[in-house]
C-alpha cells in the first residue's frame, strides 16, 4: 500500500532537476501508473482529494486545520465501515444494496432492546450476529439459486427496511449510559485535536480488511473471483465459499456501521440511512474499485469516503448552498470517474 | 520415447463411454500415455477429443470404463481432484487472472504462508525459480494482463508444473501464437518431456503435431480409430483415419454434378475475392465464384475453411483484400450488408448461430426475410403462412407443423429450417458451412440434392464439409485449405478422395508427393495467375486449378 500512498507525490518529483533521460522514464512511469487498472483510478482519487482540500483551505478561513480533516473521519466512520464491506462485495463483481436498510435495522434493534433494559454488551454482539446471518442468507441465495446479487440484496433491503417498521413506526431514542458515553466521548490527540471511539473502530476495521484482502488466501480469492470466476474454479480455488463469505462480511460491516451510526444519532428510526447503500457504492467506485470486480483497494474506498466527506464540508463552509448540492457534485464526480476508468484502462489495451 | 514401449503407462483409460442426451459422445474408447512422451489426440469436430479430455480431467463423469493412474484405479469427482492427482490442464483460452500478478497466477491456492499471512517474498522466490526453469525472464510482480497471450500461456504451464504434474494436457495451446512463440513453447515442452512428464498436445496443425509428438491417438465419431507412433504414420494415412470414408447411395448425384459443364465464358462471376484475408484467421487468398457454380472448400478443421467463408459472408471483417460483387468493389462490414448483396451465410454452429430453438418453425423461416424488409414492414400473416408451407413441402421438413418449436426438431430438420430461412431471401450466393454435419443419412441426401438443384437454377453455392466424398460429389470446383492458406483451387474433374487427401495432408516442407507439391505451387502463385493456368499439371487433374 505504500506504493499507493506515495503515488500522488510522483508528479512533484518530475519538476525536480532530473536530466532529460530520466525525465522520459518518469513520464512513462506516471503514464503507466495512471493507465494501470490497478493503481490508476485510486491515484487520481488521491490527487483529487488533496486538490479539493487545498482549494477549500485557500477559499475558506479555518478550513485548513487538522480538526476539519479529523471531523471527516468522525462524521463518516460508519460510512467507512460500510464501504469496507462493500469493497469486498464489489471486488468479486457483486453488489450489496441492502446495507443502508441493514444500518437502519440494527439501529432499530439496538434502540428497542436497550429501551427494554438489555445490556449493550449483549445487544451489540447480537446485532452483529443477526446482520452476519442475514448476509449469509443473501450469499447462499446468490450461490445456490444463482440469483443476481442485485436482486438478492434488493430483496434483503426490502426485508430489512420492513422489519424496521415491524419493530416500531416512530423514532426510539437511546438513553443507555454506555451508548451516550460512547457518543459524547472525545479522545484527545493533543494540540486541540480529538476523535471519537467510532473512528478508532473504523480504523481497526480498515486495518483488518487491508490485511485480509492483501495477505490471506481468502482475500486473494476475492480478487481472483473478480478477475474471472470460471478461471478461479478451474484453478481449484474455493470460489463458492468465498462468494458467500463476502456477503457475510458485508452484513457484518453493515451491522457494525449501524451501531456506529446509533452512537452518532443516539436513536433508532425506520427511515434513517435511506440511500446510504448508494453512498457506499459511490465511495467504493470513486475510490478506484472497478464495478466489474478484480481491481481495487480498501484504502481506495476510504479515500472515496473522504472525498465525499470533503465535498460535504466545502458545501457547509460555503453556507449559501443547500446540502443537496452535495448529491449533485457526487453524481457528477461518479460519472467522471466511471468514464475516466474506462478511458484510462482502454488506453492500455 | 525409446523406453516408452517397455515402460508402464502413467495413465490408462479403458472402454470409456460417455453419453449425453441423444448422443453417444464416447463409445468404448481406450487411451493411454507413457511418462516422458508427447502424445497427440487427433480427430475432426465431434470426434470426442474434448469429451475425452474432460473425462480425464474430471470435468465429466464417465458412464462406463476405467481410468488407471500410475497403476491405481481412480475416479475423479472434479478438476481439483484430478489436479491433486497430478493431471494438470492448460486450456485453449488461458484460464488465468489478468488482474493479479504473474507470481500469484502461478501460486494461487497454494501460496506459501507464515503465521497465517501469505509470505509474499517466498512466493516471489518460488515463482522466479519456476519461471527460470522454463527459461522465462519475467518480473513475477508484474500484472499478468500486461503480458502477451503467449507469455500468459507459458505462465499457465508454469502453474501447471508447480503442482508436480505427471500428466500435462495442452488443449490447442498454439492456436493464438505466432511462429516464434510456438518455438518457445516447444522448447518448454521438450524440457518437460525430459523431466518425465507425459504431455497431451492437442492441435489442429499437422505440422506441429509431426514436429513435437511421439505418439498419437485418432478418434472418429466418438470411437477409437487407433494409436500410432507418429514416425510410422504418414500424414495422408492420418488424415484418412481422421476423416474416414463413408459410402452413401448418392452416386447418381455425383454423375449429374460432373456431367454439368459450367460454361466458364458465359457464366458471369458473381463474387470475386481478391487477396481477402484476416490476421490470425486466414491468409490472403483469391476466390472467384461464378453464378450457378458450386465451390467446395476442403480442409481440416482449423485449416481456415470456416474463417474464409465467414469473410465472404460478412460475419468477420477482412483486414486485407477486397470483394468484388457483380463487378463492384465492396467491403462487407456486417452480415446485414452481405444480405443486402444477397449473400447468405449458414453457420456450422447450428444451435448457437443458426436456428432460434424457442421460436416456431414459421418464425425461424421468416426471420431473415423480415429482418431484411425492416421491422416496420411486417410480412402479412397470410404471406408468412404460404411461405412456411411452401418451404415445409419443398424441403420436406418434419414435423410439417409450422407452430412446432424448432428445438424439438431433429438436427436434420433444424438444418432444413435454417436453409429455408436463407432461401426465403432469395440469395445469389449461399454459403453453407457443414450443413450436413450430425444429421442422418436421409436428410443429408435431401440437402445435397437441394444444393445441386439450387445451383442448376443459377445460385452460387460455397459448400464446406469435412466429408470429402460430399465435397467431391457436389462441387464444380474445389478449393483446398491447409494451415490457414489456400493451397489449391482445382476443377472437379478426375479428382478423387485420395488426391484431395494428399493436398490436405501434405506439409509445405514435404516434397515427396509430386501431385501435392505442384498444387501447392499453383496455390502459392495465386490460383488465377495466368502463369499457373498455363502450366499443365497432368498428374493431379486434367486441367489445372484456376483455369479462368
Amino acid at each position: 500500500m505504500t506504493k499507493l500512498l506515495d503515488a500522488p507525490e510522483r508528479p512533484v518529483r518530475t519538476g525536480g532537476p532530473a536530466g532529460p533521460t530520466p525525465r522520459v522514464s518518469v513520464a512513462r512511469r506516471i503514464r503507466n501508473l495512471l493507465t494501470s487498472p490497478k493503481y490508476g483510478p485510486v491515484t487520481v482519487t488521491a490527487v483529487l482529494f488533496v486538490v479539493i482540500f487545498i482549494v477549500g483551505g485557500v477559499r475558506y478561513r479555518g478550513f485548513f486545520s487538522g480538526q476539519v480533516f479529523l471531523n471527516l473521519l468522525v462524521d463518516n466512520s460508519y460510512l467507512i465501515v460500510l464501504a469496507v464491506g462493500m469493497t469486498f462485495v464489489i471486488l468479486t463483481g457483486g453488489i450489496d444494496l441492502s446495507v443502508g436498510a441493514v444500518v437502519a435495522l440494527s439501529g432499530m434493534i439496538a434502540a428497542s432492546l436497550l429501551q427494554t433494559g438489555w445490556s449493550p454488551a449483549v445487544v451489540i454482539p447480537l446485532i452483529l450476529v443477526l446482520t452476519s446471518v442475514l448476509g449469509l442468507l443473501v450469499g447462499l441465495m446468490i450461490h445456490i439459486f444463482k440469483v443476481q446479487p442485485f436482486i438478492a440484496t434488493l430483496a434483503a433491503m426490502f426485508l430489512a427496511r420492513g422489519l424496521c417498521y415491524v419493530i416500531s413506526q416512530s423514532s426510539i431514542s437511546i438513553t443507555d449510559e454506555t451508548f451516550v458515553q460512547l457518543a459524547v466521548t472525545r479522545i484527545p490527540l493533543g494540540g486541540n485535536l480529538s476523535i471519537t471511539p467510532s473512528v478508532i473502530i473504523a480504523v481497526v476495521v480498515v486495518a483488518i480488511a487491508v490485511w485480509v484482502l492483501h495477505a490471506t488466501r481468502f482475500g486473494r480469492t476475492v480478487y481472483a473471483i473478480g478477475g474471472g470466476e470460471q478461471s478461479g474454479l478451474l484453478m481449484g480455488l474455493p470460489v463458492a465459499r468465498t462468494k458467500v463469505l463476502v456477503y457475510v462480511i458485508s452484513g457484518f460491516c453493515s451491522g457494525l456501521a449501524g451501531v456506529l451510526f446509533t452512537f452518532y444519532t443516539l436513536s433508532g428510526y425506520p427511515l434513517t440511512a435511506i440511500g446510504t447503500e448508494l453512498d457506499a457504492i459511490a465511495a467504493v467506485v470513486i475510490g478506484g474499485t472497478l464495478l466489474t470486480g478484480g481491481y481495487g483497494f480498501v484504502l481506495g474506498s476510504v479515500l472515496g469516503v473522504l472525498v465525499l466527506g470533503v465535498i460535504q464540508t466545502i458545501i457547509t463552509f460555503e453556507g449559501t448552498l443547500s446540502s443537496w448540492w452535495t448529491k449533485i457534485f457526487i453524481g457528477a464526480l461518479l460519472l467522471v470517474f466511471i468514464i475516466l476508468q474506462k478511458v484510462l484502462t482502454a488506453r492500455r489495451r | 520415447m525409446t523406453q516408452a514401449s517397455v515402460a508402464v503407462p502413467v495413465i490408462e483409460m479403458r472402454g470409456i463411454s460417455i453419453t449425453f442426451p441423444g448422443v453417444k459422445a464416447l463409445d468404448g474408447v481406450d487411451f493411454r500415455m507413457f511418462p516422458g512422451e508427447v502424445h497427440s489426440l487427433m480427430g475432426e469436430n465431434g470426434a470426442g477429443k474434448s469429451t475425452l479430455i474432460k473425462a480425464l480431467t474430471g470435468v465429466y463423469g464417465i458412464d462406463a470404463g476405467t481410468i488407471t493412474l500410475a497403476g491405481e484405479q481412480v475416479s475423479f469427482s472434479g478438476p481439483a481432484q484430478a489436479q491433486a492427482s497430478g493431471i494438470s490442464t492448460v486450456y485453449q483460452e488461458v484460464n488465468l487472472l489478468p488482474n493479479l500478478s504473474v507470481a500469484e497466477n502461478i501460486m494461487l491456492g497454494r501460496e506459501p504462508r507464515r503465521f497465517g499471512s501469505i509470505d509474499w517474498r517466498a512466493m516471489r522466490r518460488r515463482s522466479t525459480e519456476l519461471l527460470a526453469g522454463l527459461n522465462l525472464d519475467l518480473d513475477p510482480g508484474s500484472l499478468l494482463g500486461d503480458h502477451s497471450l503467449a507469455v500468459q500461456q507459458l505462465v499457465a504451464i508454469a502453474r501447471a508444473i508447480d503442482v508436480q504434474a505427471k500428466v500435462l494436457i495442452l488443449d490447442e495451446p498454439t492456436s493464438s501464437l505466432d511462429a516464434d512463440e510456438v518455438a518457445e513453447l516447444f522448447r518448454v515442452i521438450r524440457s518437460l518431456k525430459e523431466q518425465g512428464v507425459a504431455i497431451l498436445f492437442v492441435s489442429h496443425f499437422l505440422d506441429q503435431v509431426y514436429e513435437i509428438c511421439d505418439r498419437l491417438t485418432v478418434l472418429r465419431n466418438g470411437k477409437l480409430v487407433g494409436e500410432y507412433l507418429v514416425e510410422e504414420l504418414l500424414r495422408i494415412d492420418l488424415v484418412q483415419k481422421m476423416i474416414g470414408k463413408e459410402l452413401t447411395a448418392l452416386d447418381d448425384l455425383e454423375q449429374r454434378a460432373r456431367s454439368v459443364v459450367v460454361d466458364e465464358s458465359d457464366a458471369a462471376t458473381f463474387v470475386q475475392a481478391t487477396k481477402l484475408g484476416r490476421r490470425g484467421a486466414v491468409h490472403p487468398a483469391d476466390l472467384p465464384i461464378a453464378a450457378g457454380e458450386v465451390v467446395g472448400l476442403a480442409g481440416l478443421l482449423g485449416s481456415g475453411r470456416t474463417e474464409f467463408a465467414r469473410l465472404l459472408g460478412g460475419i468477420d471483417r477482412a483486414d486485407t483484400g477486397e470483394l468484388v460483387i457483380r463487378g463492384k468493389a465492396t467491403k462487407l462490414r456486417t452480415p446485414r450488408q452481405a444480405i443486402s448483396h444477397r449473400i447468405a451465410f449458414s453457420s456450422e454452429n447450428r444451435r448457437d448461430e443458426g436456428v432460434v430453438g424457442d421460436l416456431t418453425v414459421r418464425d425461424n423461416i421468416v426471420l431473415a426475410l423480415q429482418a431484411d424488409r425492416g421491422w416496420f414492414r411486417p410480412i402479412p400473416a397470410k404471406r408468412r403462412d404460404e411461405l412456411t408451407q411452401s418451404y415445409i413441402q419443398a424441403l420436406n421438413i418434419r414435423p410439417g407443423n409450422p407452430d412446432a418449436l424448432v428445438r424439438n426438431l431433429s438436427g436434420g430438420n433444424q438444418q432444413k429450417v435454417l436453409l429455408a430461412r436463407w432461401l426465403a431471401i432469395a440469395p445469389r450466393l449461399l454459403i453453407l458451412d457443414e450443413p450436413t454435419r450430425g444429421i442422418d443419412i436421409g436428410a443429408k441426401a435431401e440437402i445435397q440434392k437441394l444444393v445441386f438443384n439450387l445451383a442448376e437454377n443459377g445460385m452460387s453455392v460455397l459448400f464446406i464439409s469435412a466429408e470429402l466424398e460430399e465435397v467431391l460429389r457436389l462441387s464444380h470446383r474445389i478449393v483446398v485449405l491447409r494451415d490457414r492458406h489456400v493451397v489449391a483451387d482445382l476443377e472437379n474433374e478426375g479428382l478423387t478422395v485420395d488426391s484431395l487427401l494428399a493436398l490436405i495432408a501434405e506439409g509445405s516442407n514435404d516434397d515427396d508427393d509430386p501431385d501435392a507439391s505442384v498444387a501447392v505451387a499453383v496455390g502459392a502463385l495465386g490460383a488465377n495467375d495466368p502463369v499457373a493456368a498455363s502450366d499443365p499439371d497432368p498428374t493431379t487433374t486434367d486441367s489445372t486449378g484456376g483455369s479462368r
